[in-house]
């Protein structure tokens, strides 16, 4: 029999879900709904009889104490002033909870055969329909992957499919036109441009045949941006030269001529790896996951999380995930409703969505989220970032991969089903207010239980020696696993052995659907069944799809019948080169005109609140940024632990005191100004923190993370270039190499007649080797009679600061790194963190000294007074200069007293000053140059003006 | 003296079964880390060991409720083996979704068979949503193995199902006569305190049972997160300690059998 159980909590306080949605719906102003009753349905098909279904309900489904289940009824009940949304699962869109449930009742001994699970939600009060079906499209469910039924009609199990018998189709190429190449390139969203369709055109002329629709979406999903990066390995004409290949010439260039011995594998495998120990390696790679996230935010995110997680999982023979990073980038969520673009989401929608998936699969996973930021910009918002970090911990015998011709192709982890289809051409498009529609099918659903599963059984193969080869299946799916591991050998693969989620699926979308938590593995033929059986034995699929040939080509076959052979040659190689153009003219935005004020206690609470400076607490304790055992600094330090820490430090192997600090850069508001000055910032920042921290700049790696416009369009390529440059000179004027990196260029919505591209964003994550952990220092003040002193120069650099931003100005003057002087100033904290001389280091950044300071009184309890007659400058500055100036690599350092010579020793080469004490009082004081106070504020107030904003 | 034994049980989304293995050979036991499935094919072997562990992780996603879908299998899969565990005289320690699944299977507050029923539960905290933070527990009873000689713990919590509810004031009342009552949250002062102080919500802030022999204990905190000394939050303020306030939990276990 079917049965359908519903299940509710039986009070308010116990059912989180309805209390924060009637919180949203309150937000929006929809006061008619007085009440609102959650319910999970479940219907289940193959129980015998009622009393199992009882069983199922009271046992299993229902919790004795908080809630009531009914069978085959509503618990819900219609009537005036009551209403019942449902909210259900679109075709193909998987719940884990029905496995889970499944297994459950298989447990208990009952045949249960399928499960399907819905939510309901009971609504009171006064409403339309339209009303709340508006309310429901705006929190209760994303129609992408929901949909939404009024009423309390029972839910039916979906029709399980039927086998796509074979149909092979072929693409008429041979004899199109230009136009009608273009067409088949749009029609087949295939992101593929006329000079690559014109060169697929003469492949298959000299082949004498049509291609069939299998070999033109592999062809696209090798040749997309997202998969070769063809905008930074191109020609791009700059300033009257050609620069051929940026990637090669800028960032790569300054890591071969780096050549640090310690980096063991760089930009080749899927995350870049450096020495850690006498017996691990670590690896650590940065993916974006931008256009997925501003579709569906919780989805996207999950899969963003999941799939960085898993590049980790793929590198060497496989790291164990140690550490997950999230840096995001949104437009500020008390944007009004009027102004989000038609297609877009609501940012503070986006922002919660986005931090629940973070949350949830970072959680899941049993992987500490310890390292993050959020940035706000109104441009961002028919175009949010998302990036996603993860750092692995992989043995020293582990690095060395190869394919052999005879090995097994074994795919394993999770099933393939129609989710994800295109998410690599869609990727490497613009958004437009469409997307929302036409993109569903790109939006991977994530389950992380699955992939924690898949992790800790392959690490156990991995140990026990029975794969040569791993990678991750990620965007383009099998196309671009398979298609790249056997690149060298050549692949035959039957795709009908492929696992599937529910029949139906042709032999195309198998190959390039991107259904998460799956990796590709080269088994060795006399390693198969151990390989299987140990998968089995956790509960983990993994099937032999194929072999590695030797022939030197991709051959796919569908039920015995070949259905696409592609020269492996042709597939990696026959790319042609982009062209493309880049100019940069800097604007001319002159420094505003301030008026000198003599209290700016206002303007540094203003700063400390806005959306970019204040606290993220919010968001941080949502992740678990303890779990694992290795966490030394976190994320949230000081007296309350609520302060700004300035970078992780953990100790991922437990009982060594061998650590990694990381920490991560990002300024996009000086990109309009500057973006070679934004570019070094963005270095100099991440650097900072890992000194602060208690790091030296001896052993310290660096990621790239370009997202950009439309890199098509001449300005936004030059800021790119030019953000290249830097980064190739301050690597190596830092020592710092390069390891690994990643580009997302098409964050551009269009909305209407209008291209909103986003600001030029580059991230910079940076992950340093420190000796020992014990050497770590936090930000917080820590003791009364403690001296205070800024390292480093100050000049009148307050363009794109977040001073000028108070008054809506950006100014001209961008902060800019001197590399010779940056380097020394950091050498010199170092060195006198490493003699044990500093109590507190904290980098200054977003709203400069004031800010920095008033950080790390807060957050230590203890206030400071201070004095800006000592602050070592450039020259005379004004008060709000010396305030709030962002000049890069500067710290704020507390020193006992009894330090004083030994420390003004360490830093006497670099510009420094005392600028006055910590203080017992709880007041934050400065005084200008004249001994004028211009910043007397409490403690209390600064700490609250900072942690409000995002006091959800 | 042969060797304290202590098993680790995972499964599908545990997380915390290396640094819970780790606290055990720190403190002196021979440690063991099994998927479930292994043991369910000889579940007699749990005999082998002296202490059963139920790290923290989100088993099965914690689907349907935290910890409900693992504490359903350790019911109808071995349920005879972990009644015969317990009544052999053996400790089993349950951390935070450990605790979730010992409630939910009926092994707390006990005392436990096969054909127990759940008793209390954990539910969502009443902020409605995961947090990670540190909180100040008082040790309650005075029965438990685990928390002998100990007074108070600064350890963290992270979870979102963490609430503790009985079934009404009389239960509650019972847990606190038969000295299940291991741990309360409490303030920095050790007064009762609320939100944060009681992350959750909890009844009469109840942060850990044991069964009414004091050898099976169920606590939402993590005591293997606060095992070395780099491990508390402000070690950077007040200095490193010999050991972190976790690690008493784990000897007291294996010191229980020496």
């Amino acid at each position: 029999m079917t049965c359908q159980i519903e299940i509710t909590p039986k009070t308010e306080s116990v059912d989180p879900w309805a209390r924060g949605l009637l919180d949203q719906a309150r937000e929006l102003g929809m006061s008619g709904i007085s009440r609102l009753q959650s319910c999970q349905v479940f219907v289940i098909q193959g129980l015998r009889d009622k009393g199992e279904a009882e069983r199922a309900a009271r046992h299993l489904l229902a919790d004795p104490l908080t809630e009531d289940y009914r069978i085959d009824s509503s618990l819900l009940v219609e009537g005036a002033g009551r209403r019942v949304l449902q909210v259900l699962r679109r075709p193909g869109v998987m719940d884990p909870a029905e496995a889970s449930v499944l297994k459950a009742l298989h447990d208990m001994g009952l045949a249960a055969t399928r499960v399907r699970t819905a939510k309901k939600l009971l609504i009171e009060g006064e409403f339309t329909d339209e009303s709340i079906r508006l309310f429901a499209a705006k929190f209760l469910a994303n129609e992408v992957i929901e949909e939404i039924v009024l009423g309390n009609a029972p839910l039916a199990l979906p029709s399980e499919g039927r086998d796509n018998p074979l149909r092979l189709r072929t693409v008429t190429l041979l004899e199109a036109d230009d136009s009608t190449l273009m067409m088949t390139s749009r029609s087949g969203c295939l992101s593929l441009n006329l000079e690559e369709m014109r060169r697929i055109q003469s492949y298959y002329r000299e082949q004498r045949r049509e291609p069939t629709d299998v070999e033109l979406e592999t062809l696209a999903q090798t040749w997309s941006e997202h998969c070769v990066h063809k905008t930074l390995k191109g020609d791009i004409r700059f300033r009257g030269g050609n620069i051929h290949n940026l990637l090669r010439s800028t960032i790569f260039q300054a890591t071969q001529e780096l050549n640090k011995p310690w980096c063991v594998s760089v930009f080749v495998d899927n995350a870049g790896v450096i020495e850690f120990d006498d017996r691990f390696d670590v690896c650590f790679k940065v993916e974006t996951h931008n256009h997925p996230s501003a579709i569906e935010p919780y989805g996207g995110a999950s899969t963003g999380v999941g799939g960085v997680i898993r590049d980790c999982l793929g590198t060497g023979l496989g790291a164990k995930p140690i550490l997950n990073t999230d840096v995001f980038c949104f437009a500020p969520p008390d944007v009004p409703e009027a102004d989000v673009p038609k297609g877009a989401l609501h940012p503070k929608r986006v922002l919660k969505g986005v931090v629940s998936g973070v949350r949830d699969y970072g959680n899941r996973m049993g992987i500490p989220t310890a390292n993050g930021a959020i940035f706000f910009d109104r441009r961002y918002i028919g175009n949010p970032l998302v990036y996603c970090g993860n750092v692995g911990l992989i043995p020293r015998s582990c690095r060395r991969k190869d394919v052999q011709a005879g090995d097994a192709i074994v795919v394993a982890g999770g099933r393939t089903g129609r989710d994800g289809i295109h998410g690599a051409t869609f990727s490497s498009a613009g958004l437009t207010e469409e997307s929302e529609k036409t993109s569903s099918g790109a939006v991977q659903i994530g389950d992380a239980i699955t992939q924690k599963k898949l992790m800790d059984v392959l690490l156990q193969a991995r140990d026990r020696g029975l794969y040569r080869c791993i990678t991750d299946c990620g965007a383009g799916g099998l196309s671009s696993a398979v298609g790249e591991m056997g690149r060298s050998t050549g692949v035959e693969v039957d795709l009908e052995r492929v696992p599937l989620k529910y029949a139906g699926l042709s032999y195309t979308e198998i190959w390039i659907s991107e259904a998460q938590e799956r990796m590709v593995l080269a088994v060795p033929p006399d390693k198969e069944t151990e390989f299987h059986a140990l998968l089995r034995s956790e509960e983990v699929e993994s099937t032999t799809i194929g072999r590695f040939t030797g022939q030197g080509d991709l051959h796919l076959r569908y039920g015995g019948r070949t259905v696409g052979r592609l020269d492996m040659k042709f597939l990696h190689g026959g790319i042609p080169r982009l062209q493309r153009e880049a100019l940069w003219t800097p604007p001319e935005h002159p420094d505003p005109e301030m008026p000198l004020k003599a209290d700016y206690g206002e303007d540094l609470r203003r700063i400390l609140g806005s959306w970019n400076v204040c606290s993220k607490e919010w968001v941080i304790r949502q992740y678990d940024h303890e779990v694992q055992g290795g966490s030394v600094l976190k994320p949230l330090v000081g007296a309350c632990n609520d302060g700004p820490g300035d970078a992780c430090v953990l100790a991922p192997v437990l009982g060594s005191t061998r650590g990694l600090i990381v920490s991560n850069g990002m300024s996009p508001r000086y990109g309009d100004l500057d973006p070679y000055a934004m570019a070094a910032s963005a270095i100099d920042e991440a650097l900072r923190q890992i000194i602060a921290a208690g790091g030296r700049l001896e052993r310290v790696a660096l990621l790239d993370n370009f997202c950009w416009g439309n890199t098509d369009k001449p300005d936004r390529l030059g800021s790119l270039v030019l953000a290249a440059q830097a980064c190739h000179d301050m690597s190596l004027a830092f020592g710092t190499p390069f390891i690994s990196g990643k580009d997302s260029l098409n964050n551009e919505f269009q909305n209407g007649d209008v291209s909103l591209a986003i600001p030029p964003s580059l991230l910079i994550s940076a992950i340093a080797v420190i000796e020992d952990v014990r050497q770590a220092v936090s930000m917080d003040a820590k003791s009364p009679g403690n001296l205070f002193y800024l390292v480093g120069l100050t000049r009148h650099e307050l363009g794109g600061s977040q001073y000028y931003g108070l008054y809506e100005q950006l100014g001209r003057s961008v902060p800019q790194v001197e590399p010779q002087q940056a380097r020394a100033v950091m050498n010199a904290v170092s060195a006198a963190t490493a003699a044990g001389l500093v109590r507190a280091c904290h980098d200054c950044s977003e709203g400069g000294l004031a800010v920095a300071a008033a950080e790390m009184a807060f957050a230590g309890g203890l206030g400071l007074k201070i004095s800006l007659d000592a602050v070592p400058a450039a020259g005379p500055l004004r008060s709000e200069a010396l305030l709030f100036s962002e000049s890069t690599s500067r710290f704020v350092v507390e020193v006992k007293p009894e330090h004083r010579a030994a420390f003004e020793r360490c830093v006497r080469e670099v510009p420094f000053g005392c600028l006055g004490v910590v203080t017992a009082d709880p007041v934050l004081e400065i005084s200008g140059p004249s001994r004028e106070v211009l910043i007397r504020e409490p403690l209390l107030t600064l700490k609250e003006a900072w942690q409000r904003p995002l006091r959800w | 003296m042969s060797a304290v034994r202590a098993l680790v049980l995972r499964t599908a989304g545990t997380n915390c079964d290396v640094e819970t293995a780790f606290a055990f050979e720190r403190s002196g036991a021979a440690v063991q880390r099994l998927h479930v499935n292994r043991l369910a094919e000889s579940p007699r072997a749990l005999m082998d060991f002296q202490i059963l562990a139920l790290p923290g992780g989100f088993s099965y996603g914690d689907d349907v409720a935290a910890g409900k879908i693992f504490a359903n299998e350790l019911r109808f899969r071995l349920g005879e083996a972990v009644a015969d565990f317990v009544a052999a005289g053996r400790l089993v320690l349950g951390i935070c979704n450990g605790f979730q699944v010992m409630v939910k299977m009926g092994l707390l507050p006990g005392p436990f068979t096969p054909s127990a029923a759940q008793q209390v539960t954990l539910t969502f905290n009443d902020s409605g949503k995961f947090e990670d933070r540190w909180v100040h527990l008082q040790v309650c009873s005075r029965t438990c193995v685990f928390t002998r000689g100990l007074a108070h713990l600064y350890l963290p919590v992270a979870h979102g199902e963490g609430k503790f509810v009985a079934p009404g004031d009389p239960a509650l009342d019972d847990l606190d006569a038969r000295q299940q009552v291991a741990f309360r949250y409490v303030n920095e002062n050790l007064q009762p305190a609320g939100y944060p102080h009681n992350p959750n919500g909890s009844q009469r802030a109840i942060a850990g049972l044991c069964d009414p022999t004091g050898r099976v204990l169920g606590l939402m905190p993590h005591p293997e997160r606060h095992f070395l000394p780099t491990q508390h939050p402000r070690w950077t303020r007040e200095g490193l300690r010999p050991e972190g306030d976790g690690a008493a939990i784990f000897r007291n276990a294996v010191a229980y059998f020496r």
